[in-house]
């Protein structure tokens, strides 16, 4: 059975152009996530990540379409989805700690200090920046303060983590570190997570569903790529994996050439039934619509 | 050996103070060429004329007369003789008046004009046509209603204070980074909290500045209010000693002023500095 905890139904989002005629960033998009579940979005700048995550988030409005959350239509933001931003996002005027506390005291208004204090302070550590809570963001790195973003949406403990390419200002073993912090997390707390990424290894470790979208304007999603690997994978073993350099393989594959010319090469497509993808040993193969999959679980994938 | 510029920068003001005053001393020496006259025209003019003395008063008499205001600062003999510390006193206290209820007004309505399109819109056009009056060509309407000169000089200091704070406050508020209000939404922050916690910290630095200009103003407005308006305050003893033709008190009056106006400026820069953040 599947329960769409995240249902995005059909959504749109034009600007107005300079010539009066709007421009569509994307259109008819149709995406969904079971609780629990982990997506991650790949696409290349510009295609629209940051406006589909805003219009989940509830700080942007789809031109037209939808987005169910839990069974309701979202209207406006939520303390249940927590948003880690692309541009950090801290308030100046405010130290590292001052800026978690904000999250908590908005969340749990009744708190006194020193409980405010304490939950934060244990974000804080988790995302390794312990000795800096009285720093403020300008005297931070980049790293840092991506680190403190992720610490703010993790203090209020939400239902949905939406996250704007949280690790990409990271050096490679801190990255590590916090990749391993919020699978564990997502697991642990069960909560659903939407991830935009660049990077294809952290997508393979900790997605779900890796959603492929083709270059803007006018971008689709494309594909629905399974990840075959068990859930209990590990970050460090993860290429000695069969099934591995497959997917690997088949993400790059697509975003080296087929996100140009697959709206072209794939006049038919329809985007309310998005192929799913599980690459295998053999030749990736799409498998069945995603109608299908509900009726006959994952027996039909394909080998 | 080389200084820090501070001290390198202060020895140049010292000496150009100290070349100032050298040649303000030598300008106005006294002549000895004096002219015969009869003893009633000479003492009809006074020291001018019979020693030869310039009219313009030399630093030196301009040290000894502030050195009597300084020891005396508080005296009052009526109405047209009072020590320069209450005519200060006054003019400051009409400024401060006039000012906090300009901060009263402008911040409050800054804010609504920044975060209401509608309202800013609306209120547009009369600000366009309120902002350039001069703030003196009120006085005769406020004289008329309100009928008290003093609380005219401070109603003219409100009017023209206002101004810069309500459009610097509207402007500040109306700039808060998307991302810094994006934040607080994501956090369901209600509007009165976030207006006090990340509205008004991020705007304060573009509001303490037009609070900064505001009292510049202010000082300089209430100097010609008191003029027009006369009884007590620094502007209106300028006038007076002008009229006395004492242009020594006149000097030591345009020298405070210039002080009173230098350190407002710094407590407003002050506080300016204090909620200025670095990004
Ligand atoms: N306010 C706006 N007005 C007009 N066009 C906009 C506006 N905001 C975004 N866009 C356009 O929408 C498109 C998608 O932007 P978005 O920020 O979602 O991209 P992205 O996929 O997140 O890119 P990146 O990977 O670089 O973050 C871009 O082509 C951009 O030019
Ligand atoms: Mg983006």
């Amino acid at each position: 059975m599947t329960d769409k905890f995240i249902s995005i139904e059909g959504i749109a989002r034009r600007y107005p152009g300079a010539d009066g005629a709007p421009i569509t960033v994307f259109e008819d998009l149709w995406l969904s996530l079971n609780r629990g579940e982990f997506g991650c979005v790949i696409g290349h700048s510009g295609c629209g990540k940051t406006t589909v995550l805003n219009i989940l988030a509830g700080l942007d409005e789809p031109s037209e379409g939808a987005v169910i959350v839990d069974g309701q239509a979202i209207e406006g933001t939520s303390l249940d989805r927590a948003v880690i931003f692309q541009s950090h996002a801290l308030l100046p005027w405010r130290t590292v700690l001052g800026n978690v506390a904000y999250a908590v005291t908005s969340k749990w208004r009744k708190w006194d200090r020193a409980k405010v204090k304490a939950h934060a302070q244990k974000f804080i550590d988790l995302v390794g920046l312990t000795g800096s809570e009285h720093k403020r963001p300008s005297e931070l790195s980049g790293g840092m303060k991506q680190r403190v973003g992720i610490a703010r949406a993790l203090s209020i403990t939400p239902k949905i983590m939406l996250m704007d390419e949280p690790f990409s200002a990271l050096d490679a073993l801190t990255r590590g570190t916090l990749q391993d912090e919020v699978r564990r997390i997502c697991l642990e707390t069960g909560q659903t997570a939407f991830m935009i990424t660049h990077d294809v290894d952290e997508a393979i470790y900790l997605a779900d569903k890796i959603f492929l979208m083709t270059n803007g304007p006018g971008a689709v999603l494309a594909e629905i790529v399974e990840n075959p690997l068990p859930k209990d994978r590990g970050r460090i073993d993860l290429h000695r994996h069969p099934l591995y350099y497959a997917l690997r393989n088949h993400i790059v594959d697509f975003l080296v050439s087929r996100s140009k010319t697959f709206t072209a090469a794939t006049p038919d497509h329809d985007p309310r039934n998005v192929p799913v993808v599980r690459p295998g040993l053999s030749e990736p193969t799409i498998v069945v619509a995603p109608s299908l999959v509900e009726a006959s679980s994952a027996q039909k994938i394909a080998r | 050996m080389t200084f820090s510029l501070r001290f390198r920068a202060a020895v140049v003001s010292i000496a150009l103070l100290a070349a100032f005053l050298g040649i303000w001393h030598l300008a106005t020496r006294s002549t000895a060429t004096t002219t015969t006259m009869s003893p009633e025209y000479a003492k009809l003019m006074g020291l001018t004329a019979t020693q030869g003395k310039s009219a313009m008063p030399g630093p030196l008499d301009v040290g000894a007369k502030l050195w009597e205001h300084f020891k005396q600062p508080f005296y009052d003999k009526g109405p047209n003789d009072k020590g320069l510390g209450i005519q200060l006193g006054y003019s400051i206290g009409r400024v401060g008046l006039g000012y906090l209820l300009a901060v009263i007004v402008a911040i409050p309505l800054g804010f609504l004009i920044g975060m209401s399109p509608l309202i800013s819109k609306a209120l547009d056009p009369f600000i366009q046509v309120l902002k350039p009056i001069s703030p003196l060509a009120w006085m005769p309407l406020a004289l008329y209603t309100i009928k008290d000169s003093s609380i005219s000089a401070i109603f003219v200091i409100f009017i023209c204070s206002v101004w810069p704070m309500l459009l610097n406050t509207a402007f500040g508020v109306a700039a808060v980074r998307k991302e810094w209000i994006n934040v607080a939404r994501t956090l369901e922050v209600g509007t009165i909290r976030r207006a006090f916690t990340v509205i008004l910290p991020a705007a304060a630095p573009t509001i303490l500045t037009g609070m900064r200009i505001s009292i510049g103003i202010a000082w300089l407005v209430i100097v010609a209010a008191e003029m027009l308006v006369g009884g007590t305050g620094i502007g209106y003893f300028v006038w007076n000693e002008w009229n006395n033709l004492s242009i020594t008190n006149v000097i030591i009056a345009i020298l405070l002023i210039g002080v009173v106006g230098m350190l407002l400026d710094q407590i407003l820069a002050r506080f300016t500095r204090m909620v200025t953040f670095p990004e």
